[in-house]
């Protein structure tokens, strides 16, 4: 399988606190890639640092075959990469529907009505708060905005991470029910990072586990769900 | 208009309806001033203490303009005017363009007393550079459009409504609407608010976060030059020291008016306005400035983030 991002030795800091240490990562074109690790081990600095944003201290970020590691955090975006971040991160200030066009405009609002009637299918809620702004929406609903706004840029990669916080437990079970639609109809890869190691490792083709800002474990989704260490850790009620 | 009763009480009605028009003048300008102060900060969170001196700057452009294209290339008084006030609003965006590069850029991510200071040291640069280059005395034009409708006569004292002031008022309205239509209904405009909102999810998104606030500081400098253009129209004289006073008047509009809300900083000037016009006609003009201020300080104490301002309360 071809690489779509390739992490080779990355190394970040936030000021003078190492978070990442020598990171190796692929994720495949058509792949899930799930994440895991417990708080603080550096998993949203990964996911933001493919933006550069802390930029890579070491080591080199290729995207589609393209460095990616200095570029600037818009020009990355502009590649077709789109996340839902940590702590969600949308415009408290603008209308649901203002927030799915910053998610649109990125790819010049290519297929938009399109991509609206999809995310409006997945999140019918959303429909339902269209001119309301975000900041008055529920956590749950933020955060399916912050999904909806990602998939409104036809990315060739998404970003996810922690979708399933904040989420009751159908609406989440949904969440990895649409994230496995969109890969296998349209071969969207995704990469997220998950608290809830279960379900990611079910989802996911391939998965890393991160400890300190390095990763420690990796192979299938469904060998690490069985591996007696990766269960006492995160499975099992471990360190959570 | 109203039913005065003419010549009763001194003509007190009048004098009022009179120093409501020049407030509501004087108010516009101040609104347009405010506007650069509320988008800079409501942006990269810093008040830009140059940008009076940018007013300034602007109204000399103007000046400059004008006079040659009245006195040099004899152009008429109205087509010379719309020329000098586009031309001052394009090189005055140019220059705050320049200013955002060279003394702002840098320190964004820094302390955040370092871009306050680089703005206190950039606005005595150019209040600097325009007395050595133009000199300190008052610049005047010609009066221009100094005709009048009477709106009322007979009475003590005739209100009148002057060419210019009409001119100021409706400049004001069309371009606050103008602006209000990109900042709401474009692209651009959402941008510029995502960027206010969380820069680094905006950039996130392929927003250049630089681009977007170098723009808000050429759109500033813009409405400031509009703003330095009725300026000169209005009171015909500019000096390189002029900057001061309008700009303080213009960033407590803003802070009046809730800093970093657009209509917060148009209703603060029209305040602003109002009160120093009212207060310098019936109680004393030496203290017009402390009556403004102290509005400012009494609606701070109540409502301490401005009267259109919001508390940021945000669900998480």
């Amino acid at each position: 399988m071809t690489a779509l991002l390739s992490i080779s030795g990355l190394t970040a800091f936030y000021g003078s606190v190492q978070a990442l240490r020598g990171v190796d990562l692929e994720v495949g074109k058509g792949e899930v890639v799930a994440l895991i690790g417990s708080n603080g081990a550096g998993k949203s600095t990964l996911m933001m640092s493919i933006f550069g944003n802390p930029r890579a201290r070491d080591g080199r970020i290729l995207f589609d075959g393209q460095d990616i590691t200095d570029m600037p955090t818009h020009e990355i975006a502009r590649l077709s990469i789109a996340q839902s971040p940590e702590g969600r991160r949308i415009f408290s200030r603008m209308t649901v529907y203002e927030n799915l066009q910053m998610g649109a405009a990125v790819a010049g609002f290519a297929g938009f009505e399109a991509n609206l009637d999809k995310v409006f299918g997945i999140f019918p809620r959303l429909k339902e708060r269209l001119k309301q702004r975000g900041g008055t929406l529920s956590g749950g609903e933020q955060q399916m905005l912050a999904i909806a706004r990602a998939l409104m840029s036809n990315p060739k990669l998404l970003l996810l991470d922690e979708p399933s916080l904040g989420l009751a437990p159908l609406v989440c079970k949904q969440i990895f029910e649409t994230v496995k639609r969109l890969n296998e109809e349209e071969g969207l890869s995704v990469f997220l990072v998950e608290q809830d190691a279960h379900h990611a490792l079910k989802l996911a083709h391939r998965a890393y586990v991160l400890v300190n800002g390095a990763v420690t474990m990796s192979g299938k989704g469904a060998d690490l769900l069985r591996d007696p260490k990766v269960r006492a850790a995160y499975l099992e009620g471990g360190a959570h | 208009m109203l039913a005065f009763r003419r010549g009763e009480s001194g003509g007190a009605m009048e004098v009022f309806l009179q120093q409501l028009i020049n407030g509501v003048t004087l108010g516009s300008i101040y609104g347009l001033i405010a506007i650069g102060y509320t988008m800079v900060y409501g942006i990269i969170g810093m008040v830009n203490f140059a940008h009076g001196d940018v007013f300034m700057l602007s109204a000399f452009i103007a000046l400059l303009i004008l006079l040659l294209l009245t006195q040099m290339l004899g152009l008429g008084a109205a087509p010379a005017f719309i020329v000098a006030m586009g031309a001052s609003m394009a090189l005055t965006a140019l220059w705050n363009y320049a200013i955002e590069r060279v003394a702002y850029r840098r320190l964004r991510g820094s302390f955040r007393l370092a871009p306050l200071i680089s703005a206190i040291g950039m606005s005595t640069f150019l209040a600097n550079f325009v007395t050595v280059t133009q000199g300190p005395n008052n610049k005047s034009i010609p009066p221009m459009w100094d005709q009048v409708i009477t709106l009322t006569s007979g009475g003590a004292y005739d209100v009148t409504l002057s060419y210019r002031q009409i001119l100021i008022v409706a400049v004001t309205g069309v371009l606050l609407a103008a602006f209000w239509f990109v900042v709401q209904k474009t692209p651009l405009g959402r941008a510029q608010r995502a960027c206010e909102q969380d820069a680094k999810m905006a950039a996130l998104l392929g927003v250049d976060v630089n681009r977007t606030v170098a723009l808000t500081f050429v759109i500033g400098a813009a409405l400031a030059a509009v703003a330095g253009s009725l300026y000169l129209l209005q009171y015909g004289v500019v000096k390189s020291t002029d900057g001061f006073v309008p700009g303080v008047k213009a960033f407590t509009a803003a802070v009046l008016g809730g800093i970093g809300s657009l209509p917060g900083a148009v209703l603060g000037g029209l305040l602003i306005g109002l009160i120093e016009t009212l207060w310098g006609q019936y109680f004393s003009s030496d203290y017009k400035d402390v009556a403004a201020f102290s509005v400012l300080a009494v609606t701070l104490i109540f409502m301490p983030s401005g009267l259109m301002g919001r508390p940021d309360v945000e669900k998480v």
